[in-house]
């Protein structure tokens, strides 16, 4: 006679400190291994395609900041592009530069949560501790580029707000000679770990096909040993000049993947100190006064400069119609913008693409067969924050 | 380059699939093509098969309404091929109560995106393992991304300092949503002209 087995249901969440925000997780386990895993999202849920579709473009950008909240420059870059592709307008090159600058600086604040989280996960303390102090370090960047830590409303459509100064621009270097000793001191500490190593390797394992199938992108998908990175790939901004490599892992664990991370980092690094390097002058936004705001001196000078601010921040400007996808690196993969333009100063449809959103989705197929003890490390691994994939 | 291979890849496309492809055009360096809504299957089959397409990975699947057109609702499947560094946008536009078919059987990764599809515009897809809301509230109503759901929502949520528990109630505006149109200054704007008729009856017209 077959012995009759009964399934545990345990809800994980949503309030959980291993959730990294708000997932409710619904296992079912047999003793400690999990059967089925069925993640219930939209807990933080906001709304945000639908309200964009009622503001202009310049009101828009701040959404995108409130998506990934721990690199909140990356996600206004896609959106910028998309309006820029519609505009058919050209960037100034010093505006690139910074644009590409700060990107890199969100890459690195990303990673470094989630390389520290990760390890929070699995039961080592010390790398949050140091690796919070440098995210300060750079987050006080973004403040003093653009006034806030967060969420930073820097990039516009044609550039990015305000020129930046050249202290700032002498700190980030001084950081940047810094900070790869700082890698090298988290490395120390997990790299060859024998604890964290036993977490990891082997756990949450993803192949080839699986990541194409499963729509990963970023890190998921360069950690099962696919080389593909839109910088590279599908060069934007000045992608195409810099010189970078791209770290590929070989057998698609949460270890591989936290090595991908560790070396993107050593990679953005490079990337700031060669734009630094190579740092032209000029303007930071399109010259289209049409497109950008005049400056205050122009407003108390010029009528013509007035009428321009003054229509800039009622209508906003006009988009002509049609619809573009564009697509850029983000830390946690490819994060995209589907924008469609009546015609009008305001987008008629705007779907965010959320790389998180199909790596959550894939928790079920990735957690079968696994312990419990494993979800924390394997949500870890994903790279998940609320803000982008609930929207 | 890009445009050259976008070209190419079109040119491959209406030859192979003539019959079943409606449009397709290249604008902003972006290859749109256009079927009829019972072709999807066929149609993503053959791209992510066939040697010359290879567009293996999707994307993302964008729904769009547009409440005034006889076919009201459109789907838009964005792929992308690594092998040909290409990407492609498939479009789908149907009435208000059609079903389409779910292409989850082809991409995995499609699950989620069909329930947001399906939770946003109300749009049921047929073979689909599970097509339960996703991003919105248990037990919420109405479909929130559809042109005629008001931005506010319907239902407000608090916590009740009476009854000890969070409750559900209408929306209550102190003010209502001022959407300012600026392209005719002289009239006013809508929800001026709107609050007039409103007096005027003494219901909306």
């Amino acid at each position: 006679m077959a012995k009759k087995t009964k399934s545990l249901s345990l809800n994980f969440g949503p309030q959980h400190p291993a959730a990294h925000g708000v997932l409710r997780l619904i296992l079912e386990l047999d003793g400690e291994v999990v059967e089925k895993a069925d993640p219930h999202i939209g807990l933080l849920h906001r709304g945000t395609e639908k309200l964009i579709e009622q503001k202009t473009y310049t009101q828009a950008l701040p959404y995108f900041d409130r998506l990934d909240y721990v690199a909140p420059m990356n996600q206004e870059h896609a959106f910028a592009l998309a309006a820029e592709k519609l505009l058919n307008i050209e960037v100034p090159i010093r505006g690139k530069y910074i644009r590409v600058i700060f990107c890199e600086i969100g890459r690195i604040l990303s990673h470094i949560l989630n390389v520290t989280t990760q390890a929070l996960d699995v039961g080592a303390l010390t790398p949050s501790l140091w690796g919070f102090e440098e995210r300060e370090t750079l987050m006080t960047f973004y403040e003093r580029a653009s006034g806030s830590r967060l969420h930073a409303n820097y990039f516009r459509t044609g550039g990015v707000h305000k020129d930046i100064p050249l202290k700032l621009v002498e700190d980030i270097e001084a950081f940047c000679k810094s900070f790869p000793k700082i890698i090298d001191d988290l490395e120390n500490l997990l790299t060859d770990n024998r604890i964290f190593k036993q977490r990891n390797v082997e756990i949450g394992i993803v192949s080839k096909q699986e990541a194409l199938d499963h729509s990963f992108s970023g890190v998921m998908l360069r950690g099962s040993g696919v080389p593909w990175d839109l910088r590279r790939s599908q060069p934007y901004e000045i992608y195409k000049d810099l010189e970078f490599k791209i770290p590929v892992g070989k057998n698609g664990d949460c270890y591989d993947r936290y090595l991908c991370r560790i070396e993107e980092m050593r990679e953005s690094v490079k990337i700031i100190l060669q734009c630094i390097e190579k740092l032209p002058k000029g303007p930071v936004k399109s010259i289209d006064n049409k497109i950008s705001p005049p400056s205050r001196n122009d407003i108390k000078e010029s009528m013509e400069a007035l009428i321009h601010h003054f229509k800039l921040f009622t209508e906003g400007y006009r988009v002509p119609k049609g619809d573009v996808y564009t697509a850029v690196e983000a830390p946690k993969g490819e994060f995209g913008v589907y924008l469609i333009s009546d015609g009008t100063s305001k987008p008629y449809r705007c779907k965010i693409r959320a790389p998180g959103f199909s790596h959550l989705q894939a928790m079920d197929y990735l957690i079968r067969g696994h312990m419990l003890a494993d979800v924390p490390a394997i949500l870890g691994s994903l790279d998940i924050v609320f803000g982008e994939v609930d929207r | 380059m890009i445009l050259e291979n976008l070209q190419s890849i079109e040119k491959i496309i209406n030859s192979e699939l003539s019959s079943k492809i409606k449009n397709s055009s290249i604008n902003h360096d972006e290859l749109l093509i256009e079927i009829n809504d019972s072709d999807l299957i066929d149609v993503i089959r053959f791209l992510k098969s066939n040697e010359n397409c290879k567009f293996r990975q999707l994307i993302d699947i964008a729904g769009v309404d547009y409440p005034e057109d006889e076919k009201r609702f459109e789907l838009v499947y964005l792929f992308l091929s690594h092998e040909l560094n290409t990407r492609i946008k498939l479009l789908i536009k149907f009435q208000s109560n059609q079903i389409i078919n779910s292409i989850t059987k082809i991409f995995p990764s499609a699950n989620w995106m069909e329930r947001e599809v399906f939770d946003m515009y109300g749009i049921k897809f047929k073979n689909h393992p599970d097509l339960r809301r996703i991003l919105t509230d248990y037990g919420f109503k109405g479909h929130p991304l559809r042109k005629d759901f008001p931005l506010t929502g319907f239902n407000e949520v608090r916590y009740s300092e009476k009854d000890k528990k969070v409750i559900y109630e209408p929306v209550k505006l102190e003010q209502n949503y001022r959407n300012f149109d600026f392209e005719s200054p002289w009239e006013g704007t809508n929800y001026i002209k709107e609050i007039k008729n409103t007096d005027k009856d003494g219901k909306k017209n």
